[in-house]
């Protein structure tokens, strides 16, 4: 430790102000400070002592709460690709290995250009480098399908940190989520990679007979033309080559077809429950963007104008990404409401956007990534009003 | 009949070095210290004496030249021997070599008949004479009370929940008299009540349960229930053009002293605590009183940072430095300026966090004592997580919104938000739980005085 320590500081003069690497001080201190804790101690006047948390340690927190669905997605890729090659029977570690393949590659593209362009940010603009791209950097690939050409990561990844964020002054300061702009960007840029049949990594193989690359919102929405029952057309799904793949357990379990980390509700679930158990993620955004879905569910039942609306609420939980963006995009604390009771509102809003743009706008059935997206642009207004409002309990006293 | 009031929200940091409840008394052939800078809003102190002068306990060494009939008094006799000053010949403290015994100068003195008889204005004129009217605070700004203003309430905290703090029953023992002769005084300045607040969980000294002729508040709950802001905000309210005062008990005491004994008695019992103190205990002395003589012999090393006051809200002194005149104790920890390796991953019980976030296990043994050193752990940042600030206020407070509207300058926002109730210590334990490692109190102190100056 002391040799590493001795060549840190043997380095930091080059880099401090008249050294000459002057230039580059936040780049070296965010590698510095990532390998060791900084000396610096409190002021002479207010608090003397500070709580061990930093940013760096809650960024971090969030990243292990997104291992399961990061482990899962991994084996997933592969197991989806034995499937729809006709080969389900293929060892565990095939699987594996072709799942870290795909998306192996698409973390080291993620960050790699994510933190290449924090940096530069960080030196051009002379801040320090801030720590929330590690998380972004590991939810970008997340909500990727499998085959998605690298090129598009990195640009989808440069365009996302700085339109989405560096624009409005960095992290803490950006209106929209940053993952989710990148994944938008790449929607609405390149529509023909992110949608249809993309969800399942085939590679050069040849697809079992009647293997079809649709997803359990796909069926819903071609229900709207066909009028077919959407659970029976879901129980039916995958005869003959994957059985079941698309009945409510596995659609909660997550072994199908999707963007690789998303697809399980199950390991969402344990990611939401790290979260809440420390802490650093909201509950209250994470419920109430499950019971707005929910609520929103059994409203649409109540109509019941088609098909898709007749699909029973709980389903909306399960299909579809609404789990991950509850758990790891809602509860992104810059971007969310940031007032307690602004969250309830929020989180709410977004469970009943989603479901309205899945049933109603069936030309992108996923709504999560729009709901969520729409709600980051509205939350400094719910709290707008939740703000207001503390304001007049204080002026009413005064008059009272 | 005064109120129960339950405080929820807020946070005890449990740290090594209580003091045990032993009172041992001090050498006094030493200096004392009095410091203009342990006042907030101090416009331009105006030294009345020189180098050299000698002093009796009581004669006026200081007043702001806003304020010339609020004169600061030294607490002992003695010998000025130097007039410290900073950058920009900023004044920081006037050093007084104490005499063997205290000579006091005599004011007059009063019976308790005489007391109750006493008008508003002449116990004014007593009080800025003798210089214990600096132990009246008003609310909003945390300043030296306006002799001219006249208070809604007077708030007296008589418990306190910071960390190591010292236990009230010790070093108020025996002074109900003059705790009862001060609260009498200080009922004539108000129309309103005047509020004793305990707390309800530690044994409550006869000083503040006998007191007569106040409200008696009981609050629970975990710090910050013993600062005073916290308390008005549950009792009273500060809204936008009132003035309270707040008086610690030392104050009322000092008050009840000068009318019963005619004299400035700036004799107190203060606490020496912390880690690196050998046998954390109190002491006997009087205020301004030299670290250097209290800590001798006493610390198990030397690397370490002496704090006048509490570790939340406190001022690192310096082994040369005095005891702040607020200060009811020192609290000794060890300097944290070292590097640790991966410290900011590295899973561990031993630091103290309020958050449960990877690897920080302190809340799994909730009564044990800890060692907290004074490193920042981490670097400053833009604020990032919410909700944390609210669930350490116990107040209708939105502190993310009323630091952000201080940083903005924007006096209407932040009068609109509440900085008129607020001083730093009401926020101080944000400070310590911020992600961000924002310094919350400067920034409200800054809030502060751009709203006075405004």
């Amino acid at each position: 430790m002391k040799l590493i320590r001795k060549q840190f500081d043997s380095l930091k003069p080059h880099f401090e102000k008249g050294g000459k690497w002057e230039k580059f001080y936040y780049a070296y201190e965010a590698f510095d400070t990532f390998v060791f804790s900084p000396n610096t101690v409190n002021e002479v006047k207010g608090s003397q002592i500070r709580d061990a948390i930093d940013l760096k340690r809650l960024m971090m927190t969030v990243i292990i709460a997104m291992v399961p669905c990061l482990l899962f997605g991994i084996w997933n890729v592969g197991h989806q690709h034995f499937l729809a090659i006709g080969n389900p029977g293929a060892a565990p570690g095939d699987k594996i290995w072709v799942g870290l393949v795909q998306v192996v590659p698409i973390i080291i593209v993620s960050y790699a250009v994510g933190l290449g362009v924090e940096f530069i940010f960080a030196t051009i603009r002379r801040h320090p480098v801030n720590e929330g791209y590690l998380v972004t950097g590991m939810l970008i690939p997340l909500v990727m399908p499998p085959d998605i050409p690298l090129w598009q990561v990195a640009l989808a990844t440069i365009f996302a940190v700085i339109i989405g964020k560096e624009a409005f002054g960095g992290t803490g300061m950006n209106v929209l989520n940053v993952a989710l702009t990148a994944r938008a960007f790449l929607y609405f840029a390149y529509p023909s990679d992110i949608s249809g049949d993309v969800w399942t990594y085939l590679g050069d193989a040849t697809p079992v007979a009647g293997f079809s690359g649709a997803t359990p919102l796909s069926i819903g929405a071609a229900s709207l033309t066909t009028g077919e029952n959407v659970v029976s057309s879901l129980n039916q799904f995958g005869a003959g080559w994957a059985d079941g793949i698309f009945s409510f357990s596995n659609l909660f379990f997550g072994a199908m077809p999707g963007c690789i980390g998303e697809t399980s509700v199950l390991m969402c679930l344990i990611g939401a429950l790290i979260l809440i158990v420390t802490g650093v993620g909201s509950w209250k955004i994470i419920v109430s963007v499950f019971a707005g879905t929910y609520l929103a569910g059994l409203g649409m039942n109540m109509i019941g104008a088609n098909e898709f609306m007749l699909m029973p609420a709980a389903y909306h939980l399960v299909i579809g990404g609404l789990a991950f963006g509850a758990v790891f995009m809602a509860t992104d604390p810059v971007t969310a409401s940031q007032t307690e009771t602004g969250k309830w509102i929020y989180g709410f809003m977004i469970g009943v956007l989603s479901v309205i743009i899945r049933v109603f706008n069936p030309a992108y059935p996923e709504g999560v990534m729009l709901a969520i997206l729409l709600m980051n642009v509205f939350a400094p207004l719910i709290d707008y009003y939740v703000v207001r409002a503390n304001k007049k309990r204080r002026l009413q006293r005064a008059t009272v | 009949m005064g109120k129960f009031i339950r405080i929820k929200k807020g946070f005890n940091i449990n740290l090594a070095g209580k003091a045990a409840p032993k009172v041992s008394s001090l050498e006094h052939a030493d200096t004392f210290a009095i410091k203009p800078t342990d006042f907030n809003g101090m416009y331009l102190p105006k030294v009345l004496v020189k180098e050299g002068d000698t002093v009796k306990a009581g004669t006026p060494i200081y007043h702001d030249k806003r304020h010339s009939n609020v004169v600061h008094v030294a607490p002992i006799s003695g010998e000025v021997v130097e007039v410290k000053r900073g950058e920009k010949r900023k004044l920081l403290e006037i050093r007084i070599l104490a005499d063997k015994q205290v000579e006091h100068i005599n004011f007059k003195k009063y019976s308790v008949s005489e007391i109750a008889n006493l008008s508003a204005d002449d116990a004014q004129k007593a009080m800025l004479e003798a210089g214990v009217w600096p132990n009246i605070i008003q609310r909003p700004f945390g300043i030296i009370a306006d002799p001219a203003s006249k208070p809604k309430a007077i708030h007296i905290s008589a418990f306190d929940t910071h960390p190591l703090a010292p236990d009230y029953s010790v070093i108020f023992k025996g002074q109900d008299q003059y705790f009862q002769t001060g609260l009498d005084v200080l009922k004539k300045f108000t129309s309103g009540s005047v509020n004793v607040n305990v707390h309800t969980t530690s044994e409550i000294s006869s000083v503040f349960s006998q007191a007569q002729g106040v409200e008696l508040n009981k609050f629970s709950g975990p710090h910050p229930a013993g600062c005073v802001g916290v308390q008005i905000h549950h009792i009273d309210p500060v809204n936008k053009g009132d003035v309270v005062w707040t008086v610690n008990p030392f104050g009322v005491i000092q008050i009840g002293k000068l009318f019963l004994n005619g004299v400035h008695d700036a004799s107190r019992t203060i606490a020496l605590v912390g880690s690196e103190v050998k046998e954390p205990q109190y002491y006997k002395t009087y205020t301004g009183a030299s670290i250097k003589n209290l800590i001798e012999g006493r610390l198990t090393n030397d690397h370490v940072r002496i704090i006048s006051g509490n570790v939340l809200t406190g001022t690192s002194v310096g082994k040369d430095g005095y005891v702040g005149c607020f200060d009811n104790y020192v609290t000794v920890i060890p300097e944290g300026d070292y590097y640790e390796f991966l410290g900011w991953i590295a899973p561990t019980a031993k630091k103290v966090s309020f958050h449960r976030a990877f690897g920080l296990l302190s809340f799994l043994a909730p009564n044990k004592e800890h060692k907290v050193d004074s490193n920042t752990h981490g670097e400053p940042r833009a604020f990032v997580q919410t909700g944390v600030f609210e669930r350490v206020t116990p107040m209708d407070i939105l502190p993310t919104y009323l630091l952000k509207s201080i940083m903005a300058e924007d006096i209407d926002e932040m009068e609109e938000l509440g900085i008129y109730e607020v001083v730093e210590e009401d926020l101080a334990l944000c400070e310590f739980v911020d992600v961000s490692k924002h310094n919350v109190q400067q920034i409200v102190r800054q809030g502060i005085e751009l709203l006075q100056n405004s």
